[in-house]
């Protein structure tokens, strides 16, 4: 043995971070290798939203007007975080499927880091939302969102919706190891969050709720993701930009996002390094 | 001497149902034992305690000479394990699980990719190695299973019910796998159902019941404990009974045994194959309709009676 695997005090093999990358890289790598064989997932990836943009967008861009700009362009940041949100599932039932096949039985009797299951799976997840993104851009585009800033706040943008994708990977890891079956996980999460997805700013402007449900729907996570992608876009707000939510929407997305990860991924990580099969 | 296992006193209980009560078990170097048992017997659980993947409530375990609770990371890069259900990637090709399974022990991409070349052609996969592995038989899921548990050149490989569904062929070829890597000096722990197996395989056999090793022993001394094989003789009426057995009991010294149908009477054969015939001869002519006369094995249901009424018995002379 090299020095690199020199026990420490707890007498586990020495923190060597360079493994701990190669071994998520491997479980990434392995990830990717599904998205490609699998394209009917691809094209529900893709071809669901799509039809989204274009139902929400066009359906009610007719009926709702919102100040400062078209309803095309206030939705798609709803829309783009209500397919994010599909992230939950999806990591959720590929947790359990792992489990039930006997896959983490292997893997944890392996001397690899404990995390890179779970980093594998969220990422992998997170690479086929990316593809899904691309996709709704185009769409957006077609039916008449914009970007109006500049090139790096937009790439923000993209950046805190993936980052928010990934978040709810890890609770779809937690609500996976928790659960322990597919259909459990699938529907747990939409029971929690369809509620929150509409006293949110997500497809309805806020300011003229009445005051308490404004209260909630502003401070609500998840509108903080939606203004934040609004503000980075420069698309038109939910409500009145002097508000403290809107005006400071992107560290509160950020904040929040920060906050749900240190939460879900150390539990997920002790869940999983206590799992087995059935 | 180190021992390559060794375990004492392991416990382990889900919830208020004690799934291992005080195991204790020694395996040497380069040797297999076969653990024997039925259906939740704690087969899995002691495989899990001994692989790192379940921390027993009490009791202690030492896998290559390090211990389980202290040092599971210096374990794992020591151990192959194949589950009870073949833990493979279905979406990856036999090759990729492999590679894959090499990268993840650290051996570096060139090593992993040249070490997963030489199993599949060693285990004769080498045809479905790029192959889904969802597309591959039973048979050779199992084999790529076994594969993947010694891509890092394990000295102490685990086998939970490695040929438990397999058909006769992938069985005998899987024996002759696992055989090979004793011939290298792997130690191997393996579980089973069959007693036949746990014969083939094992220099040592441990019982298991409910939690608890009720016999352990070489496959020889197991075998003399439960009696060795038996001539079964099996009659259409049971009234014909005592006729049988006055014929057998004056031909032989044999103390027949009658089963609780009536109709069949065994009689213990071991080394003295002699009686077969005398016994044939004593019911030469005899006004019964036998239907069946045959030599049998004991089965592993008799493994059980005979062991756990024996441990009974040895209550019973306690008490
Ligand atoms: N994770 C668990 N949670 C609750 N009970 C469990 C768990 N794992 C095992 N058990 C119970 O512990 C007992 C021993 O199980 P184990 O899987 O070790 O048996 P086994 O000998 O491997 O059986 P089989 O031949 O069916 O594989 C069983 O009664 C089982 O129901
Ligand atoms: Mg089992």
């Amino acid at each position: 043995m090299s020095a690199i695997t020199t026990l420490n005090g707890s007498g586990e093999l020495g923190n060597v971070k360079w493994t701990a990358l190669s071994d998520c890289r491997a479980l990434i790598g392995r990830h990717l290798r599904h998205l490609i064989r699998m394209p009917e997932k691809l094209v529900s990836a893709t071809l669901m939203p799509m039809g989204f943009v274009v139902l929400f967008g066009l359906l009610f861009g007719s009926v709702i007007s919102v100040s400062g700009g078209s309803y095309q362009e206030f939705i798609m940041a709803g829309i783009f975080t209500q397919v994010m949100m599909t992230c939950v599932p999806n990591t959720a039932i590929g947790t359990v499927e792992d489990l039930r096949n006997g896959l983490v039985d292997r893997f944890r009797s392996l001397p690899m880091n404990s995390a890179a299951v779970l980093v594998g799976r969220t990422a992998g997840d997170l690479a086929l939302r990316a593809v899904t993104v691309l996709a709704m851009t185009a769409v957006g585009f077609a039916i008449g969102w914009r970007i109006e800033t500049g090139f790096f706040a937009a790439l923000g943008a993209y950046a805190v919706l993936l980052l928010f994708g990934f978040t709810m990977s890890w609770i779809g890891a937690v609500l996976g190891l928790v659960a322990r079956s597919g259909e459990a996980a699938a529907t747990m999460p939409s029971l929690l969050l369809m509620p929150l997805m509409f006293l949110s700013s997500a497809y309805i402007p806020t300011g003229g709720l009445p005051g308490w449900l404004q209260a909630i729907a502003n401070w609500n996570p998840l509108s903080a993701v939606v203004n934040a992608l609004r503000s980075l876009w420069g698309n038109p707000a939910a409500t009145d930009a002097s508000v403290f939510t809107v005006q400071y929407a992107v560290p509160l997305a950020l904040g929040w996002m920060a906050l749900i990860l240190l939460v879900t991924v150390p539990v997920a990580v002790r869940r999983y390094r206590r799992a087995v099969a059935r | 001497m180190e021992f390559a296992i060794q375990a004492e006193g392991l416990r382990k209980a889900y919830g208020d149902h004690e799934a291992l009560r005080g195991v204790d078990l020694a395996v040497e170097p380069g040797s297999v034992l076969g653990v024997l048992g039925p259906n939740g017997a704690g087969k899995t659980t002691i495989i899990r305690i001994l692989s790192t993947l379940v921390e027993a409530d009490a009791g202690y375990a030492k896998v290559a000479g390090l211990d389980v609770t202290q040092q599971p990371n210096a374990v794992r890069s020591r151990i192959g394990l194949t589950g009870q259900y073949a833990a493979v990637d279905e979406r990856l090709t036999g090759r990729e699980n492999l590679e894959l399974i090499g990268t993840l022990h650290h051996l570096g991409r060139s090593e992993a990719k040249a070490r997963a070349a030489d199993l599949l052609d060693r285990l004769d996969l080498v045809e479905s190695a790029d192959k889904l592995s969802r597309t591959l038989s039973g048979g050779m899921r199992r084999r790529l299973d076994l594969a993947a548990s010694l891509v890092a050149d394990p000295v102490v490989i685990f086998l939970d019910e490695p040929t438990t569904g397999l058909d006769p062929v992938s069985r005998t070829v899987l024996w002759g796998m696992i055989r090979e890597q004793v011939k290298r000096g792997v130690s191997v722990l393996l579980t089973t159902q069959y007693l036949d197996e746990a014969d083939q395989l094992a220099d040592r056999i441990a019982v298991v019941d409910s939690g608890q090793v009720i016999a352990e022993g070489s496959p020889d001394e197991l075998k003399t404990k439960v009696g060795g094989e038996r001539l079964h003789i099996r009659i259409a009426e049971s009234a014909d009974m005592p006729e049988i057995v006055g014929r057998i009991s004056t031909a032989t010294t044999a103390t027949p045994l009658v089963a609780e149908d009536g109709c069949t009477v065994s009689i213990p054969v071991d080394t003295d194959f002699a009686c077969v015939s005398t016994v044939a001869a004593a019911l030469d002519g005899a006004p019964v309709e036998v239907r069946e006369f045959a030599m049998r094995r004991p089965s592993l249901d008799d493994v059980f009676l005979a062991l756990t009424k024996n441990s009974d018995e040895k209550e019973r002379t306690v008490a």
